[in-house]
């Protein structure tokens, strides 16, 4: 057969060979896809085959029935399901066969083929047989140990691909069975017993109704735990794994063998090697991220969740009870750092995975946790070993979140004042001797100063006392190794957001400021840096001290700070770079430069003095000079920062931004067409709307262009849905800006917000995320409608659509009553709703009756309407 | 997947300064986007709404909820129209204690005597409205757009300013600014709006004499950092004007419609004719009289947002009497006066007087009824404001003494 040979030559070293045997490859496949499948199963499946072309002919093959692209996913099950029901049988019945072949990677391939099989027919209830033949390979006595191990496998990937309503409750029970039979240690081999643990695990999901009986319940937990003391590591790792999954899906039936488990773990933590350790860690976080989850539902507004209490179980307090023997036990761990490593380097190692499970701990039980840490802190912080004192450091600042939130003030008070002790010993830890101390230090203040730093709050770990030390410290670290000094930047960052806001607060940090810029500007700009973290880091820490800068420092700091980031930015400009790396890393640092420019043009702007407002004026021209060269570097992130800071000096010069239109209208349109990066395309919709709100008449020359892409944009599937609404809010914006010249677009712009407003009646309203886009959709398309009413009010020409929009106003007062609306977007939609019934019934006036006469609908909506104020519903 | 990989990333990730900067761009756009809607919406209410308060008119049905039906937007579109009008002058709250920090936070103005309006200047012609919705004039003026006369000049566009017409020299005294040229000013600070206010003004002939195009003249109120010097002038200065009292505007605030402590009256003897309210007949009554709006349960309230309870009557008295939810009644305030502890209303000592005029939408304020509570017993005296600012004074000396150490 000359598949063989394709399939071969498709892996040949020659490219020409390959490219060819590709294409012959697709050429089958084009000409006939069903025999295409088929042959490429029964080459998977027979033995005589080379590895080579059966693996391939695997991979092809599941390749032509999944891919992650979701829209291509769809087209591949669709078309999978038009194939003849007869091919299907023959290629289903080749791989099932090649679960018992002799070659081990045979077998595991078409184990992930069957899966995906399963994925598409198994739902459509296409493959009834499935799961009684793949059972029917666990009975058989003459079973080999191979295939009751790839039928295993198959069952587990089958259940991963899966979900629940797609199995009968008895087929459920047959799979239970099947896999628990698996893990018997007296009947099976080690291959067979890991395969059925890996099963178990993906089969949890459907045991709800095994784990609400005791008996079934405590038979399988009973063979997990076992399992978990097998000999091989692999095995035991999967038995925790599966233990970590029940932690999560069956925390309320936890308790019976809760002493059990915990003494599994602890054990496993404190002395099995370090796969195994991970996955018995990762037990005691899910618990905790389920008691979090409990806490949060507690706390929750009960109105706007009625339906939710029922649904609740129980909070058992596991963490809470057990914090005295289990908070020693992760603090040791936290002992275990390997050299040399970055504790930022992403590496999951126990340590790792240790301090993660702190803080989730710390967020779990709150207070009462730090009277466990601190003596640990104390005690290691000044030990000659530095893996006590990195260890020390990051046990407070682990903690530090978890401990703080929903704590009063009171609390708070004396958590300060308690924290306030260690001050010194940390910034004493600022000149450690080793990498990581600093490091870990740094971080850490950065966390006490984002949880126990609040002026405004009345509540703050500094005093006018400790402060001139703090920022001593600060800036001089800012010069250590780019590792340290990209943690400092960050405490200076949330160092900074105390004061934001803060009025008379802030006053005794003021006086700092201009040293903290001289040494965010001097990190920023380090020759020693390989890349850009600190960079951004700098910057970033530059925006937020800029924000928290008082009224009466900040036209003084800008001037100065103003030229500085022209000048580096200019200077990004003029450097001629080749490499894509080095565009890559200039594009990074005139993304950060623009972030920097937006922020100082928001401060101007938001000022109360027009002195200071007059700095943008006269820096405009080169500012956008400098925006408009930027762009020409084309990378998409430069490009919304550029857009970002551009929106804002709009918002800023008002009707003197005319005069930039005619040079950056370009790049508006490309902003606007870039589909790929959509967060860019919705800047940019952003950005049109603070242009044309700044120019109101003078946009009109530009508005066909613009109301074209955008209309273009709406109409099209490729754009992430997101971007929709802004576009519609922003057809609101154009309409208001530029009056009646919009009547022109109304009759292509008003059919599309029909069509949106058509899709929000069809929208499944069972999905969380689907409800919040469809709130979220029919605000903007409100905001577009009043837009567009009160623009063209004089010429009336949106009489002819006023009984549609009262439809859909209908539509969405009935629709209320029936779901809830997300929180935070009923306020808003209730907003927008009262707003666009105000703007139609003065657009209808005394015609109201004549036009809505026959109509018998009468709606009711409770705290919406004419009498109440837009701003008491903001 | 191992749920490990889900939290590799094991400290909690910041929300990126980007996203940040993203969150507050969008947050501009929106509050920008509601301020273009509002002045738009006004404007189209000053020069839509009828021009008197039609008699055919039924009394709006003032309930919490309300049902809304589009047939009705017509006949809606009336009273509730005006009710929502009545509440967009931002409407200063009377000055019951002095605020903190007066010379640095606050500007002073002598507040004219005469009738607040709004004035909407657009397509040729210029409305005044008071704050019941009626028409005080509607005339030529230099205002953009405001007469004939500047036909074809630049695209059409609507401004609105936040006036006192003052009967005696025929002049509308402009206090605050909402919109011009179609630019909405209210996200912007009091310090910045009076700024422009005046920049604007100047740009046009609208401070000049009254002429063809022109039949009022305005005339800008001056105002000042609320300094020593800044009081004595408002409360003690030279105006053309008669004087009611003075007005102090935080610097920072918005233009915030309907009654914001940001913006604060006061007034004495020296700087007003009216310092004790009067009866329809022009005298003093013996007890101050409050007007308070009825709820549904019975209790008696002020106009505030959230409303001050002062009394709840008794329901076989409401219900003998015929009076409805949302009626407006007058009381008078008895010998008992009003008990005030902790700086909360505890009790008040009310006699039913009678239903009040059907002229008046709102009930009192809280601010109103205590300011002239105290008027008739111990007022706030220039003085105290004078303390205040010196003491204000000291207090900044203080700090900057402190930041010096």
């Amino acid at each position: 057969m000359e598949i063989t040979q394709y399939l071969l030559s498709a892996q040949s070293a020659d490219a020409r060979v390959r490219t060819e045997a590709e294409s012959n490859l697709r050429k089958f496949q084009e000409q006939n896809l069903p025999a295409f499948l088929l042959l490429l199963s029964v080459e998977l499946a027979n033995n005589e085959k080379p590895v080579e072309s059966r693996r391939l002919a695997g991979i092809v093959l599941k390749n032509l029935l999944d891919v992650k692209d979701s829209a291509t996913k769809k087209h591949l099950a669709q078309q999978w399901m038009a194939i003849d029901i007869a091919f299907k049988s023959q290629i289903k019945s080749w791989l099932l066969q090649t679960l018992g072949s002799s070659v081990p990677e045979a077998r595991r391939t078409s184990a992930q083929v069957l899966a995906k099989v399963a994925s598409i027919d198994v739902p459509q209830k296409q493959w009834p047989e499935l799961i009684g033949h793949l059972l029917n390979n666990m009975i058989q006595r003459d079973s080999s140990a191979d295939l009751k191990q790839s039928t295993l496998e198959t069952l587990g990937y089958v259940c991963e691909e899966i979900s629940h309503p797609d199995l009968q409750q008895d087929e459920v029970n047959s799979v239970l069975t099947a896999v628990i039979q698996g893990m018997n240690l007296a009947e099976n081999s080690s291959e067979v017993r890991l395969a059925a643990t890996r099963a178990l695990c993906n089969a949890l999901e459907f045991a709800q109704t095994n784990f609400e009986n005791e008996t079934e319940r405590t038979y399988i937990m009973k063979m997990i735990c076992e399992t978990a003391l097998s000999k091989e590591v692999e095995v035991r790792q999967a038995a925790f794994e599966c233990l970590a999954s029940i932690a999560s899906m069956y925390y309320s039936v936890l308790g019976t063998y809760m002493q059990a488990l915990f003494e599994l773990t602890s054990n496993a933590v404190k002395g099995d090697v370090e796969p195994v350790a991970l996955q018995a860690i990762e037990f005691w976080s899910s618990i905790c991220e389920k008691e979090i989850e409990l806490q949060k539902y507690k706390t929750a507004d009960r109105n706007c969740w009625d339906s939710l209490p029922d649904f609740v179980p129980p909070h058992s307090r596991f963490i809470e009870k057990s914090r005295i023997s289990l908070i020693p036990i992760l603090l040791e761990i936290l002992l275990m750092q390997e050299e040399n490593v970055s504790q930022y380097d992403n590496i999951w190692n126990i340590s790792m995975a240790g301090k993660k499970c702190l803080e989730l701990v710390a967020q779990t039980v709150g207070f009462v946790i730090v009277p466990l840490v601190i003596p640990f802190v104390v005690a290691n912080r000044v030990k000659p070993d530095w893996h006590c004192r990195e260890a020390a450091v990051f046990a407070l600042g682990a903690i530090i979140e978890g401990s703080t939130i929903y704590q009063d003030l009171g609390v708070l008070l004396k958590y300060c004042e308690l924290v306030r002790e260690l001050i010194d010993d940390l910034l004493f830890l600022m000149n450690d001797e080793n990498n990581q101390v600093k490091e870990t230090t740094a971080w850490t203040l950065g966390r006490i100063f984002e949880f126990l730093h609040s002026p405004v709050g009345g509540f703050s770990v500094i005093t006018s006392d400790n402060l001139p030390r703090v920022v001593d410290i600060l800036v001089k670290s800012v010069k250590d190794a780019p590792n340290v000094a990209t943690k400092v930047c960050r405490a200076i960052y949330t160092l900074a957001e105390g004061y934001e806001e803060a009025g008379m607060h802030s006053s005794f940090f003021m006086p700092y400021i201009p040293r903290i810029i001289e040494s965010l500007l001097f990190a920023a700009s380090r020759a020693d840096l390989d890349d850009l973290k600190l960079t951004s880091a700098a910057y970033e820490s530059l925006n937020e001290v800029v924000r928290c800068s008082s009224s009466t420092e900040a036209p003084q700091i800008i001037r100065e700070l103003l030229s500085v980031i022209l000048e580096r930015l200019s200077q990004t400009l003029e450097r001629q770079i080749v490499s894509s790396d080095g565009k890559e890393k200039q594009a990074d640092l005139q993304a950060s430069l623009c972030g920097v420019l937006q922020v100082i043009i928001e401060k101007v702007s938001s000022a109360d003095d027009l002195e200071t407002r007059s700095i943008m004026l006269t820096q405009a021209d080169q500012m956008m000079f400098l925006f408009l060269n930027v762009f020409s570097c084309r990378s998409s992130t430069v490009h919304e920062e550029a857009m970002l800071a551009i929106g804002a000096l709009a918002h800023a010069t008002g009707s003197e931004f005319g005069k930039y239109l005619p040079e950056l209208y370009k790049y508006l349109k490309r902003g606007l067409q870039n589909f790929k990066d959509y967060q860019a395309c919705s800047v940019t919709v952003g950005v049109v709307g603070d242009i044309v709100r700044a120019l109101k008449y003078k946009v009109v020359p530009y508005c066909d262009g613009i109301m074209q892409i955008l209309l273009t944009n709406l109409s099209s599937e490729a754009l992430d849905r997101s971007v929709k609404p802004p576009i519609f809010s922003v057809i609101g914006d154009i309409a208001l800006s530029i009056d009646e010249n919009f009547q022109k677009y109304v009759d292509s712009a008003v059919p599309m917000m029909q069509r949106a407003a058509e899709l929000c009646a069809q929208m499944d309203s069972n999905d969380d995320e689907l409800l919040e886009y469809g709130s979220q959709l029919k605000c903007s398309i409100f905001e577009a409608y009043s837009g567009i009413l009160r623009g063209t009010k004089k010429s009336k020409i949106m009489m002819p659509y006023a009984q549609l929009l009262y439809e859909f106003i209908g539509f969405v007062l009935k629709e209320k009553d029936r779901y809830h609306v997300p929180i935070g977007w009923d306020i808003l939609l209730r907003k927008a709703l009262a707003a666009v019934m105000d703007d139609l019934a003065d657009l209808l006036g005394t015609n109201s009756k004549t036009l809505f006469g026959d109509l018998t609908a009468r709606v009711t909506y409770t705290g919406a309407c004419l009498q109440s104020d837009c701003d008491n519903l903001k | 997947m191992a749920p490990s990989d889900l939290r590799r990333p094991y400290k909690r990730p910041q929300l990126s300064d980007q996203q940040r900067r993203r969150e507050l761009s969008l947050k501009r756009q929106e509050q920008s986007r509601d301020a273009e809607l509002q002045a738009r919406r006004l404007a189209s209410t000053l020069l839509s709404l009828p021009p008197e308060q039609q008699p055919s008119d039924p009394e709006p049905e003032p309930s919490s909820s309300t049902d809304y039906d589009l047939r009705d937007a017509s006949k809606l579109k009336g009273p509730a129209a005006r009710k929502w009008f009545a509440k967009q002058l931002m409407l200063p709250e009377w000055m019951i204690d002095v605020p903190h920090r007066l010379p640095h936070d606050w500007y002073v103005l002598p507040r004219p005597a005469g009738r607040r309006c709004f004035v909407v200047s657009s397509d040729g012609t210029t409305i005044s409205r008071q704050r019941n919705g009626t028409v005080l004039h509607r005339f030529p003026s230099a205002l953009p757009h405001g007469s004939r006369n500047r036909d074809g000049s630049g695209p059409p566009s609507y401004s609105i300013l936040d006036c006192i017409f003052h009967e005696m020299d025929q002049t509308y005294y402009v206090i605050d600014m909402v919109c011009w040229k179609n630019y909405s000013y209210y996200n912007c600070s009091t310090e910045f709006r009076f700024t422009w206010l005046k920049e604007k003004l100047a740009e046009t002939k609208a401070c000049d004499p009254p002429s063809y195009y022109h039949k009022y003249r305005f005339s800008l109120v001056p105002w000042s950092r609320c300094d020593l010097a800044g009081l004595h002038n408002a409360y003690a200065g030279e105006v053309p004007f008669i004087k009611d009292g003075i007005l102090f505007y935080n610097k920072h605030a918005h233009y915030q419609p309907g009654n914001t402590p940001l913006a604060l009256v006061w007034k004495d003897e020296h700087c007003s004719q009216y310092v004790i309210d009067t009866d329809s007949k022009g005298q003093v009554p013996s007890h101050q009289q409050v007007v308070l709006e009825l709820q549904d349960d019975g209790k008696v309230t002020t106009s505030d947002d959230p409303p001050v309870v002062f009394s709840c009557l008794n329901l076989d008295f409401i219900q003998q009497s015929g009076l409805q939810s949302g009626c407006l009644l007058r009381f008078a305030i008895g010998d008992g006066g009003l008990t005030i502890v902790d700086g909360k209303l505890e009790r008040a000592d009310l006699h039913y007087v009678g239903t009040s005029n059907r002229a008046r939408a709102f009930a009192d304020t809280y601010s109103k009824i205590m300011f002239q509570s105290m008027a008739r017993g111990s007022p706030l005296r220039i003085d105290d404001l004078v303390a205040s600012i010196s003491s204000s004074d000291d207090e900044a000396d203080t700090l900057d003494v402190e930041m010096a150490v």
